[in-house]
């Protein structure tokens, strides 16, 4: 089987942000990594091959820092990557997104395409289908288990409040993968060391720009959202915040 | 033809989805702030009833969209589905909850229309003749306002609790209903649906908890979950998680809050190591009052919090559950 996995570089979980000088985007001096889902994609993509044999080839757009995404998953077995290299591809909506990644791959075949659930940045949630819908093929999202049949695939969809269902579906088709499908491997030594001599396609935004539009939503206003609770934040040394919560446990909580 | 609102409501397993009643009041809101007129449909096969419970609400009209394709949902047959009734009743925004399913086929309805979605969506601004439509970015630690720069229809999703579902105006009357037949050709459904199941049983029944303990990320090691344990026994509570603890098996998924485990609104909701992202929070929201105690002073956890404690949860914790003992044996 021959799998792309679409994957972003997003701002490390728990790195401060600052909004830029003029207020519209965020200031790019943060720490970087993976999408969580997309290593979960990631994971699955190289499961299935060595189940299938066949080929996991990786794809990001960002600046240059993105490659650092690309360079982790080849270290962990994929076989070759691309990289849409500007930094422009950073303000591309989610339908422009997948319009760069179609058009950088038109003269590949894959039986499957896997894309993180979502983003942990932006959010949207989109990019994957929007892909699918591009390519013409069947997509099902938010998956937990993927096994080949005779006459394609069946994957496990996650549903709301605990529930799952299997569904059956014909081959070439994009997944959208949950967190938690499977367990993360780490890169070996040796994977680090064959990660550099495994090709890496750059692809400019001048090969891809007749495939994208105008972005159709725009952001207007990116600010620091305004506390709907008035919180109380206890301070002291962790002996004296103790004293405080069980205090406000006892005479406002009323649980003590 | 006049601009409208259209309002597709979701039902599920022959159930309306109750998140779509905060969508109508979302509908119901922007109506009256634009002067456009809010109408609302439902998709499947055999949903009349449905649209007869939404035509109790105030609303201009009432659609049952119907095939015997939409049911079991498809994404494929809902695309085409809601892409012929658009294409022919023009509304100028549409509105649907952020649901697992509208996730699975918005973008592809959009996409099939040249169109874009702006989902998740927490609520909207009008700015002089422009809709702005808020959403969180970066874990909820920005939020963005969001317009359209394509021609209509717009399509929008709003994110479980963004309204409130029990404020939906009812009507002065019933809204007229109108059965439309979408026709389906064959060969355009390409995934088959098999039942839907429920893994495994629930052991606990969180939503009966009046006290829980929450643990996530910062717990960093199976080993620590003890600490938690320690603290909601000492507070009579229950033990739960957010998705990665449950994810990794340091936890039964049967503990896990928000929108992929179980949704709570107990009397205290102490969240140790949990950052806050926009998943878990649908699950606890409702609480009645959130203690968070996480080192990063920037976790969105704390916008919701009652009670925040920016520290070491490992410094922390010890410590008061030798209070809470010392309080309860006192009491």
């Amino acid at each position: 089987m021959k799998i792309l996995v679409c994957m972003k570089q997003v701002p490390q979980k728990d790195a401060p942000l600052k909004l830029n000088d003029s207020g519209a985007w965020i200031r790019e001096d943060v720490s970087y990594e993976v999408n969580e889902p997309d290593a979960f994609a990631l994971e699955e993509a190289l499961r299935q091959k060595e189940k299938h044999s066949g080929e996991v080839v990786v794809i990001t757009a960002g600046p240059a820092r993105a490659q650092q995404v690309l360079r982790e998953a080849l270290a962990k077995g994929a076989d070759r990557a691309i990289h849409l290299e500007d930094s422009a591809f950073v303000g591309l909506d989610a339908a422009n997104t997948a319009r760069a990644f179609a058009a950088a791959i038109k003269d590949e075949t894959f039986d499957l395409i896997f894309t993180g659930l979502q983003s942990d940045d932006y959010g949207y949630a989109q990019t994957g289908v929007v892909l699918a819908e591009l390519l013409g093929w069947p997509h099902a999202t938010i998956i937990m288990q993927i096994e080949k049949t005779d006459a394609g695939i069946r994957v496990k969809r996650e549903l709301e409040a605990g529930y799952f269902q299997f569904v059956d579906m014909p081959l070439p088709a994009l997944l959208t993968i949950q967190s938690g499908i499977n367990k993360l491997r780490y890169a070996t030594l040796i994977g680090i060391k064959q990660a550099k001599s495994k090709p890496l396609r750059k692809v400019a935004l001048a090969e891809v720009q007749s495939a994208i539009g105008a972005n159709m939503q725009k952001i207007e206003r990116l600010y620091i959202p305004q506390k709907t609770k008035n919180t109380e934040f206890l301070e002291g040394s962790p002996a004296e915040v103790a004293k405080k919560l069980v205090e406000k446990l006892r005479n406002e909580v009323h649980v003590l | 033809m006049p601009d409208s609102i259209l309002v597709i409501v979701e039902q599920r397993e022959g159930k309306l989805n109750r998140v779509s009643w905060e969508t109508l009041t979302a509908g119901q809101a922007l109506a009256a702030e634009t002067g456009w007129t809010l109408e609302a449909a439902v998709a499947g096969s055999g949903v009349t009833n449905f649209a007869n419970e939404i035509a109790g609400k105030k609303v201009a009209r009432v659609y049952a969209i119907e095939s015997p394709k939409l049911e079991p949902y498809t994404p494929d047959a809902f695309a085409v589905a809601l892409k012929q009734f658009i294409a022919s009743n023009q509304p100028r925004l549409v509105l649907m909850p952020h649901t697992y399913q509208v996730r699975d086929f918005v973008p592809k309805l959009a996409t099939a229309m040249a169109r874009t979605a702006i989902s998740d969506c927490i609520g909207y601004k009008k700015d002089g003749d422009k809709l702005l439509f808020t959403r969180q970015m970066f874990q909820g630690k920005l939020a963005a306002d969001v317009s359209f720069t394509c021609d209509a229809p717009w399509f929008v999703t709003f994110q479980n609790g963004a309204f409130r579902g029990d404020k939906v105006d009812a009507g002065s009357g019933a809204a007229p209903v109108e059965t439309v037949k979408v026709e389906i050709a064959d060969g355009i459904i390409r995934n088959k649906p098999q039942e839907v199941f429920k893994e495994a049983k629930q052991a606990v029944d969180l939503t009966q908890a009046e006290i829980i303990v929450s643990v996530g990320r910062g717990i960093k090691e199976q080993k620590n979950i003890e600490l938690a344990k320690q603290l909601a026994e000492a507070l009579g509570g229950e033990l739960a998680a957010s998705r990665p603890i449950c994810d990794s098996g340091w936890l039964p998924m049967d503990r896990q809050i928000g929108s992929s485990g179980q949704t709570v609104a107990p009397k205290l909701y102490l969240a140790l190591g949990i950052s806050g992202a926009i998943q878990h929070i649908v699950g606890m929201k409702g609480a009645r009052t959130i203690i968070a105690i996480n080192k990063d002073s920037e976790a969105p956890i704390f916008e919701i919090a009652d009670f925040a404690v920016v520290g070491n949860l490992f410094d922390i914790v010890p410590p008061l559950i030798e209070e809470v003992k010392k309080a309860k044996a006192g009491a």
